[in-house]
Formats: structure tokens, C-alpha cells, sequence
């Protein structure tokens, strides 16, 4: 009994919590990882991409639930998220056009292009906050948990409740969705393989007529998806705020370069790894070892590796462990 | 237009801008944006170093500027005798037992093969984390349970602030050779991100561990190697002088202080920037811009590009360390709260880029130009929301958007300035020659 309780309470505060901020991140982690690997750059827009289509989104969720649409129990901003894409869509091809395209024609070296990104980011920061302010935003709606700890509890007889929200539940299940739709995508379409050509080796990708245009296009077009889809995730389960977006940026760089800067499949992994370290790392754990030692031997302090503020610390720790030992991630990524 | 007239120009223009706000808006703010743009010009000058002559990508600034901050606490502010004796031997015990766990796996890589180096390296790793926390948690818990509404740590050592600038740039340096020890071989992205991470930990270590200077309870009221203001109101002598110039005692006495640290940090400006232009003439500047336009061939020709790399890492981060010593000095309080990247480390690099990489008259151009322009943006874009929105009925809804969105004006002009810098004048105002 009290070996379930420790798997119930361990279940409840750490695999849940870590798997949804591991599937937020990861598809965050993918479109960075995306743009590395077709465009050549770390684009440190990412977080505000994210953060402008959370915020389009929003504003399409409130005039639905103006209108009285609601998506039943699941949450309206699912309804809205087509909108929030297309939306991103946009800006980001506009940027394309407007900013980057010009370095790109020059040849100009990544690390400028990394530049361009920041003022990119400070022009979107400043974009988001004229949209919707520096407030923060609660935009979850519908049934809060799928199972809350009580029922949970009545349910097993347990001692310890498991509560799954609705918010952790979607992410989960539409991250997968998101994944599987790419990993198709790149492999099994033409477009996805000629971009994977064009990622391998630019050269001989122009030489057998792959249109380099059409390809980075797609690539603005997939990252924008991918970013809003992340932004609205991560928004549901905490809430938004302009400026925990940019912060964000910092674990999604993490888990795109502890995957393997440019491997998609790196920075899913990536991902699940960043999430999972920072939760396990500053979880307190005496309530699953209170369960699983006999009581003689519980222990007295709250058995916390790292106090929960470290979070980022966590994440960077890692990262440069990674990068002291496998310089190019765990999953063999892109070489410039 | 000769280039020295240009430039002359250019910096005689930062000059009338800054007389422009202290004669419409006050020589108190005129000094104060003095300041701060003379702070800033030292920092955006520790960037240039790194990227203008050996382009290093170094978005970690911030955690260089919080070190300087946290010198000044270290060296100026008083020691408090009852939390050394509850707990600062195990603390620096702790400390050393942490350091010696370091330094054992780094001998268990370099000397064991295989698989025993990494198993040898983990059992390190994980006992010396636990024995490290047991030594050092018990100490820090008794000297943050001393008296923590004012204090709550170790203090300082008591010593003239002007001392901590000179020491916050050796903490900058210390901590740029622990990084550049581990970070300066990997490629540049993969530096860029590690030196933001690593910023990211200097940040989270200064806000939370209390002992060492309070965490987000702030140290307020440090000293200042310039006259209060209190006490310069109250000295017949002075009071006497600024009548005689006509001026009310508290306005002389509050531009008087502000001067001081202009001239203050002027000093070190000239100083640093008399230094860099030697740097760059001299033959080691040479080597240092011919290994970052080409690190092959630099590489064939004998220098070793990382050990230039580690040197020059460190000595712009120093001054970066400086700068913020002086910075927190001129807030006398040392706030962690308010470290943001957006402020302390994509700003500065606007500086730069905008200023002129590679010119170390460009990066102080560009700190004080660009701080003007942070600052002066809010009422700007305020002025012209209240004129582009006159036409609209008090109380309508766009108007008070219009109003609000005033404030968020400074990012996008931030950025927008970059981009437009980039792409039209990419060498930025003062090129590098």
C-alpha cells in the first residue's frame, strides 16, 4: 500500500507536472530546432513568436466566448488556435521578407543573423506588450481536471490523490498530434524531404532543383505553427505574461542544444529532459521516500536537491554538462 | 567630411542632447542620464572588447555587471560579528568542500580510463554534493536566521566603497575564467547560449543565497565615496557658496553629488578607453582582429587562439564587472530583483552594434547616445500619443490604449533602431578603422 502511495505521490508531483512542461518545451525546442537546422541561426525571437501567437490567440478566445462559442468542456483557445497560427504565419513571413532575407542573399555569417534575431525579439517584445499589455492573462476555460485528488482518493481508497488538469491532459495528447504530424511531414511529403535535403547539404540540394525560397517559406510557415501551438499550451496550463515567454526562451535553447542543435528528434528528447531534470532536481522528496523508507529511517528535512528557485539553474547546469561531455547533444545535431 | 570631424560630430551631438534635457526637462535628469550613459559607455566597452576585436559572442553581461554589484556589498558594508560566529566557518567550509569535489572529478577525468573514470567521477560528484550540503546548509540556515530584517548575512569587510570597483572587476574576471575554462571551445552559438545560462546562474545564486548578500531582500543605504546631500545642506560653508551662485541649497547640493560621481566616472572612462586604444594599436590588438577574421590561418601561424580568446574573455568581462560596481554604487543599494537580460545584456550589445563594433570610441558613442535614447523614448512616445490621440474624446478607450501603450514604446524603438543600424550602416556610426 504504501509502495502505491509513494508511485501515486511521485505520479502526482513529478511525472505529470514534468511530462506536460516537457511536451511545452519540446515543441518550443522544435522550432528553434527547425530554424538551426534550414535558416542557420539560433533565432532568439523564438520566445516572442511564442508569445505573439499566445496573445493573437487570446484575443480570438475572448471574442468566441463574447460571442458565447465555447468548445464544451475542453478549452475555447483550442477553437482559436487555427487563428493564432495563421496570424503568426503571417508576421513571421513578413519578417522573412523584410529582415532576414536581405542577410540571407548577402551570404552574411550566422552569428549576424543571430543578431538580426534580437532586434527581431525586442521589436516583437515591444509588438506583444502594444497588443495586449504586460497584464497577467488566464484564458483556460472548460473543465478544469480531468480527475481531481479527492475523487481520485474515493476512487483507490488510496492515501494520496492524483489530480490530472485538463490543461496537462491536452497538452500531452495534442504535442503527440503535433509530432507525429511533423515527423510525417518531413519524412513522407516531398516538400518535408527537400527540406531535410536542404538541412543535410545546401549545395546539393540547389544543384538537384530544390527552390530554396519555397523551402524556407514552409520552414517560417511549420515554426509558426509550432510556436503558437507551444505558446497557447504552455498558456493554458500556467497563464500568459509577455515576459515569462522571453524567460522561457532560455530551456528551450537548453533542450534544442542538449538534443542536438538541428535534430528534430534531439529536441523532443531534449525536451523531456530539460522538464524532467528541473522538476526531479527541485522536487522535494520527502513525502514519496517518507512512504517508501521504514518510519525509523523517514527523513527530517524535506530531501530537496535545489531549492525550487534554481529552475533555470537547473537547466543550464545541464546544458553545459552536456556540452562539456558531447559537444553536439545528445543526438548528433547539425555541424556549421 | 574628414572622419575626425565626423566623430567629433557625432559625440558633440550626444552633448547637445544632453544640454537639451537639462534645460527643458532639468539638470538633475540631464546628470543622472550623464551618469548612467557614462556607465553604460564602460560596459558597451568590455563588449567591444570581446566582440568588436575578437568576436566573442557574449550575451552573459549581466551576470558580469550583478558580480561588480555584488563587490560593493562585499567590500563596503559592515561585518556583522554574531552571524560569522553562528555559521560562517562552516560556510566557508562548505564552500571548500564543494571546490575540492570540483576539482576531484576534474583529476578522476583527466587521470582514469574508461569505465571506472566515469563511475569514479560520479560517486565524486554525488558524495561530495551531499557532503558539501551537510557541511553548508546547517551554516547557512544559522547565519540567515541572525537577525534578517537588516541583516541576515555575512556582511563585508568594511572597507571604501571605491575599493569594490577595482574588486567587482575581479569577480567578473574569476568567474570569465571559470566560463571561458569550459565554454570558450565550443562554437559560437553554443557559447552565446552558454554564457546567457551562465548569467542566468549568477542571477538565481545572488537572489536566493541570503548569507552572502540578502537575496531579494536588497542591501539598501551602502556607502558612497561622494558628500551626502543631507550633509552638504548643512554646511554653512556650501550653503553659502551656492547662494552666491544663486542657487537653492538642496538643488546645488543634489547637482553637487551628481557632478562628483560624473567626474568619478569619467575618470575611469578615460582611463579604461586610453587603455583600449593602446590594446588595439598595439601588436596583441593586431593578433587579436587577425584571429577573428581568421582563426585558421591565425591558427597556422602559430598563436593559440584559445588561450587569446580565454585572455581577452576575461578582461572584457572584468570590465563589465567594474562598470557594475560602479553602477551599484551610484544606486547605493544593490537590488538583484532588477538584473533583466532585456536591460543589462541585449541593451548593452544595441550599444555596441549601434556605436560601431570594433571602435572603442563607436561603443562609447553608442552607451551614451543609446541610453539617451532608453530613457528620453517613454515621455517622447507619451508627447506623441497625446498629440496623435487630441482629436479624440477624454475617456474614449483608444485614446487610453493609446495613452498606455506609451510605456511598451521602448522595446520596439530598441529594436527597431537595431534593425534599421544593421541593415543600413551594419559598421555602425563610428567604424572600425
Amino acid at each position: 500500500m504504501d509502495f502505491l502511495n509513494a508511485i501515486v505521490a511521485f505520479a502526482n508531483f513529478v511525472f505529470v507536472p514534468g511530462l506536460a512542461y516537457g511536451a511545452q518545451l519540446a515543441i518550443g525546442a522544435l522550432g528553434v530546432t527547425l530554424i538551426y537546422g534550414i535558416l542557420r541561426f539560433s533565432n532568439f525571437a523564438h520566445g516572442d513568436t511564442m508569445a505573439f501567437g499566445t496573445a493573437i490567440t487570446i484575443l480570438v478566445t475572448t471574442a468566441l466566448t463574447g460571442m458565447g462559442i465555447t468548445f464544451g468542456p475542453l478549452p475555447t483557445a483550442l477553437l482559436a488556435l487555427p487563428v493564432g497560427i495563421g496570424a503568426t504565419i503571417l508576421l513571421l513571413l513578413g519578417i522573412d521578407r523584410g529582415v532576414y532575407k536581405f542577410y540571407r542573399d548577402q551570404k552574411a555569417s550566422p552569428v549576424i543573423l543571430v543578431i538580426v534575431s534580437m532586434g527581431v525579439m525586442f521589436v516583437m517584445n515591444g509588438v506583444v506588450r502594444f497588443i495586449i499589455g504586460v497584464r497577467d492573462i488566464n484564458f483556460a476555460d472548460g473543465e478544469r481536471f480531468i480527475i481531481t485528488a479527492r475523487e481520485f482518493r474515493d476512487m483507490t481508497g488510496l492515501e494520496e490523490g492524483l489530480a490530472i488538469k485538463t490543461t496537462q491532459a491536452i497538452t500531452v495528447v495534442v504535442a503527440f498530434i503535433v509530432m507525429a504530424l511533423l515527423f510525417w511531414f518531413l519524412n513522407k511529403t516531398r516538400t518535408g524531404k527537400s527540406m531535410r535535403a536542404f538541412s543535410d547539404n545546401e549545395d546539393l540540394a540547389l544543384l538537384s532543383g530544390i527552390n530554396p525560397d519555397w523551402v524556407v517559406k514552409v520552414t517560417w510557415m511549420i515554426v509558426a505553427a509550432l510556436a503558437t501551438t507551444a505558446g497557447v499550451l504552455y498558456g493554458l496550463d500556467k497563464s500568459f505574461k509577455a515576459f515569462t515567454y522571453f524567460q522561457l526562451l532560455l530551456p528551450i535553447f537548453a533542450a534544442a542544444i542538449v538534443g542536438g542543435l538541428g535534430n528534430p528528434l534531439g529536441a523532443i528528447a531534449g525536451g523531456f529532459v530539460i522538464a524532467f531534470s528541473e522538476v526531479t532536481i527541485t522536487y522535494a522528496w520527502k513525502k514519496v521516500l517518507g512512504y517508501l523508507m521504514p518510519e525509523s529511517l523517514a527523513p527530517d528535512g524535506l530531501v530537496q536537491l535545489l531549492s525550487t528557485d534554481y529552475k533555470f539553474a537547473v537547466s543550464f547546469a545541464i546544458l553545459i554538462i552536456v556540452l562539456l561531455f558531447k559537444p553536439t547533444g545528445l543526438f548528433k545535431g547539425q555541424s556549421v | 567630411m574628414s572622419t575626425t570631424v565626423k566623430d567629433t560630430a557625432l559625440f558633440g551631438l550626444v552633448a547637445v542632447l544632453l544640454i537639451g534635457t537639462g534645460l527643458i526637462q532639468g539638470w538633475n535628469s540631464a546628470l543622472l542620464i550623464l551618469n548612467m550613459g557614462l556607465i553604460s559607455a564602460i560596459m558597451a566597452l568590455g563588449v567591444n572588447l570581446q566582440w568588436g576585436f575578437a568576436g566573442l559572442f557574449n550575451i552573459g553581461v549581466m551576470g558580469f555587471v550583478a558580480l561588480g554589484g555584488l563587490a560593493t556589498v562585499l567590500v563596503s558594508s559592515e561585518p556583522v560579528p554574531e552571524a560569522w560566529q553562528a555559521g560562517g566557518l562552516r560556510i566557508f567550509a562548505g564552500l571548500a568542500l564543494g571546490a575540492a569535489t570540483v576539482v576531484a572529478a576534474v583529476m578522476a577525468q583527466k587521470q582514469l580510463k574508461g569505465r571506472v573514470k566515469t563511475i569514479v567521477t560520479i560517486v565524486i560528484l554525488v558524495g561530495g554534493f551531499f557532503l558539501y550540503r551537510a557541511v553548508f546548509d546547517p551554516g547557512k540556515e544559522a547565519v540567515e536566521a541572525i537577525n534578517p530584517a537588516v541583516s541576515g548575512n555575512l556582511g563585508g569587510l568594511n572597507l571604501p566603497i571605491l575599493l569594490s570597483w577595482p574588486v567587482g572587476g575581479l569577480l567578473a574576471a574569476g568567474a570569465a575564467w571559470i566560463i571561458g575554462k569550459t565554454a570558450l571551445g565550443l562554437r559560437s552559438d553554443y557559447l552565446a547560449i552558454a554564457t546567457l545560462g551562465i548569467a542566468e546562474i549568477i542571477i538565481a545564486v545572488m537572489k536566493n543565497e541570503d548569507w552572502l548578500a540578502r537575496g531579494v531582500k536588497n542591501v539598501i543605504g551602502l556607502d558612497r565615496p561622494v558628500p551626502f546631500e543631507i550633509d552638504l545642506q548643512q554646511d554653512p560653508v556650501f550653503v553659502e557658496r551656492a547662494a552666491s551662485v544663486g542657487l537653492d541649497p538642496v538643488l546645488a547640493s543634489t547637482l553637487y553629488t551628481k557632478m562628483a560621481y560624473a567626474v568619478l566616472f569619467t575618470i575611469v572612462l578615460l582611463i579604461l578607453l586610453w587603455l583600449a586604444q593602446k590594446a588595439l594599436k598595439s601588436p596583441w590588438g593586431r593578433m587579436m582582429r587577425a584571429i577573428r577574421d581568421n582563426e585558421t590561418a591565425a591558427e597556422a601561424m602559430g598563436k593559440d587562439v584559445t588561450a587569446r580568446h580565454l585572455q581577452i574573455f576575461i578582461l572584457g568581462s572584468a570590465i563589465c564587472g567594474i562598470a557594475g560596481a560602479m553602477m551599484t554604487t551610484l544606486d547605493g543599494q544593490l537590488t538583484p530583483g532588477t538584473y533583466q537580460p532585456l536591460r543589462f545584456t541585449f541593451l548593452i550589445w544595441v550599444m555596441v552594434i549601434v556605436g560601431g563594433s570594433g571602435n572603442n570610441f563607436g561603443a562609447v558613442l553608442g552607451g551614451m547616445l543609446i541610453w539617451w535614447l532608453w530613457v528620453q523614448v517613454e515621455p517622447l512616445g507619451l508627447g506623441l500619443m497625446n498629440i496623435l490621440s487630441s482629436g479624440l474624446a477624454d475617456g474614449s478607450a483608444m485614446k487610453d490604449w493609446m495613452i498606455e501603450s506609451a510605456a511598451h514604446m521602448r522595446l520596439l524603438t530598441m529594436g527597431l533602431v537595431l534593425l534599421l543600424v544593421l541593415r543600413f550602416s551594419p559598421r555602425g556610426l563610428i567604424p572600425e578603422r
